[in-house]
């Protein structure tokens, strides 16, 4: 890992009025590296990911790119006026003109299995699963060095939760990304993470997501649910078994 | 039918059809862009400031186009400026800025030395008196929005879909949304002539929306806006001749028409 980082903020501070959202925040992307922020809500989470792709500026600290970086950015919702007619076709075509032209072979495989059937589709009748796939197949159509997913899997199912998360894996893989993504479950990208950053305004914790998870300060923040969660932690347990099975079950369907 | 062909061969005829025809084609694709963005009221307040350029050049006697399109251009740069750093809306500060250029360009009419004008021709067009250097420049403006809004297709609309996507994408977004005010600034300009000061915004909008729902790209719904708008400058202009009525509000009505067709063509078509 003595790669160069694709992107590191460094001790970010934010505020919006009054209201301190980010307390000396830094964090570091390497190529092949999966970095999960996770944190309660209002955490500060999108505003990082915001500051660390310039959409908004912070008001102290840095953030460093590595030069000419091709990013892949997943928001974590779109909103496209109704008045505007847009075919997923179209949508994935989008801005193509100067980018460059060859899909290599993986992403043109992704793209088939997921999505194929939708392309004719207008983007505003896509249930929410659907337009997840698309906003993560128009990022990987860059084929950027830096994917960052803002909750890829919100109004997802659960199946398809760990079959987006294992894309995302498979994506980091092939084409040795480096990603940066937001996720509200550490229990779902346990098995694909790398490192785990637990924000709270102020980075809590950090570290391998074993570790994480039985660090205090992620305890503390998460223990009430947790507990929620033990509900249904015999069907996460098989869910976890089929995670290890969706990479076969997606192949045979090609 | 004999007066009607008598009528297609006479110069007027043909320079207001021509001067129409252009402006129609480019409206259809930016006005598209005016209606994805909200920014009808916008294209409105641009021109209302037109009518402030009028008067500047009445009382200064310069070159009336050049003024109009003068003021046009500084009203769009000082509205996309205005929009980031304010705290009171966008729409308050577009409704402030049309009225009191609106009210300024009357009073100021008051200071020319020009015999009183014809107030009317600017407010509803006067798309019969298009004389030959007029159509050169309508046809000249025409070209000069049709060719930036092709080259720059992609990143304008990259920019309306999602304003962050645009950014990541390495977009300067800032500098297309202006560029876009720019190109509405330079089509108002050019429309005065022919639907007037009161009616611009209706040729942005009404083709566009009656094109909308047999569109499924971005691209088919400009094309067919265009098509809409050409159909009706021509049914605008023939039935003003037939029915004697003025020629931008008939261009107006005629395009009221299309889109009234258009949604009732939609609501059968959903029932079947």
């Amino acid at each position: 890992m003595s790669e160069e980082a694709l992107l590191t903020t460094k001790n970010i501070f934010k505020t919006f009025g009054e209201h301190q959202v980010l307390d000396d925040v830094s964090l570091s992307v390497k190529p092949r590296q999966i970095v999960t922020l996770i944190g309660p809500n209002g955490a500060g989470k999108t505003t990082l990911v915001r500051i660390a792709l310039a959409l908004i500026s912070a008001d102290k600290g840095s953030v460093i790119k590595k030069s000419n970086l091709r990013l892949g950015y997943m928001p974590q919702k779109l909103n496209i006026e109704p008045a505007l007619p847009l075919t997923v076709r179209r949508f994935l075509q989008l801005g193509q003109k100067k980018l460059r032209k060859e899909i290599n072979e993986i992403e043109r495989k992704l793209l088939k299995m997921q999505i194929q059937h939708l392309y004719n589709q207008q983007i505003g009748n896509l249930s929410n699963g659907e337009l997840q796939r698309v906003l993560l197949a128009r990022a990987l159509l860059r084929s950027p060095e830096l994917l960052v997913l803002d909750e890829p899997a919100q109004g997802v199912d659960l199946n398809g939760q760990s079959e987006l998360y294992n894309l995302i894996s498979t994506v980091k893989d092939e084409q040795g990304c480096g990603v940066l993504m937001i996720s509200h479950d550490l229990n779902l990208v346990m098995s694909t993470t790398d490192e785990v950053i637990c924000l709270n305004k102020h980075v809590c914790c950090q570290g391998q997501p074993d570790a994480i998870s039985n660090d205090p300060a992620y305890l503390r923040l998460f223990g009430a649910v947790e507990k929620n969660i033990a509900v249904y932690t015999h069907r996460h347990s098989h869910n976890q078994d089929s995670k290890g099975n969706i990479l076969p079950d997606v192949t045979t369907r090609r | 039918m004999n007066s009607l062909s008598l009528l297609l061969t006479a110069d007027f005829v043909i320079f207001a059809l021509a001067a129409g025809i252009a402006l129609a084609l480019i409206t259809g694709p930016l006005g598209s862009f005016v209606v994805w963005k909200k920014m009808s009221y916008f294209g409105d307040t641009l021109a209302h400031a037109s009518l402030l350029g009028i008067s500047l050049a009445l009382v200064f006697e310069v070159n009336i186009q050049i003024s109009i399109l003068m003021v046009c251009l500084c009203a769009a740069f000082v509205l996309t400026g205005l929009n980031k750093s304010s705290s009171i809306s966008a729409d308050t500060i577009l409704g402030i800025i049309a009225h009191s250029s609106l009210a300024l360009g009357i009073v100021m009419l008051r200071f020319s030395s020009a015999p009183r004008i014809d107030l009317e021709a600017y407010l509803f067009g006067a798309l019969l008196t298009v004389s030959g250097s007029d159509l050169i420049w309508i046809i000249g403006v025409s070209i000069i929005v049709a060719g930036t809004l092709f080259y720059f297709w992609e990143e304008l609309l990259t920019t309306t879909v999602d304003l962050d996507l645009a950014k990541t994408d390495g977009i300067s977004t800032e500098k297309f949304q202006l560029l876009l005010s720019l190109l509405i600034a330079l089509t108002v300009a050019i429309s005065i002539k022919i639907v007037g000061v009161l009616l611009i915004t209706s040729l942005l909008i009404i083709p566009p929306a009656a094109s909308r729902n047999f569109s499924s790209t971005p691209e088919m719904m400009a094309l067919l806006s265009s098509i809409v708008g050409v159909m009706s400058v021509i049914v605008g202009v023939l039935s003003s001749f037939l029915f004697n009525t003025p020629v931008g509000p008939s261009i107006v009505v005629a395009a009221t028409m299309l889109y009234c067709l258009a949604l009732v063509t939609t609501k059968k078509l959903r029932r079947n």
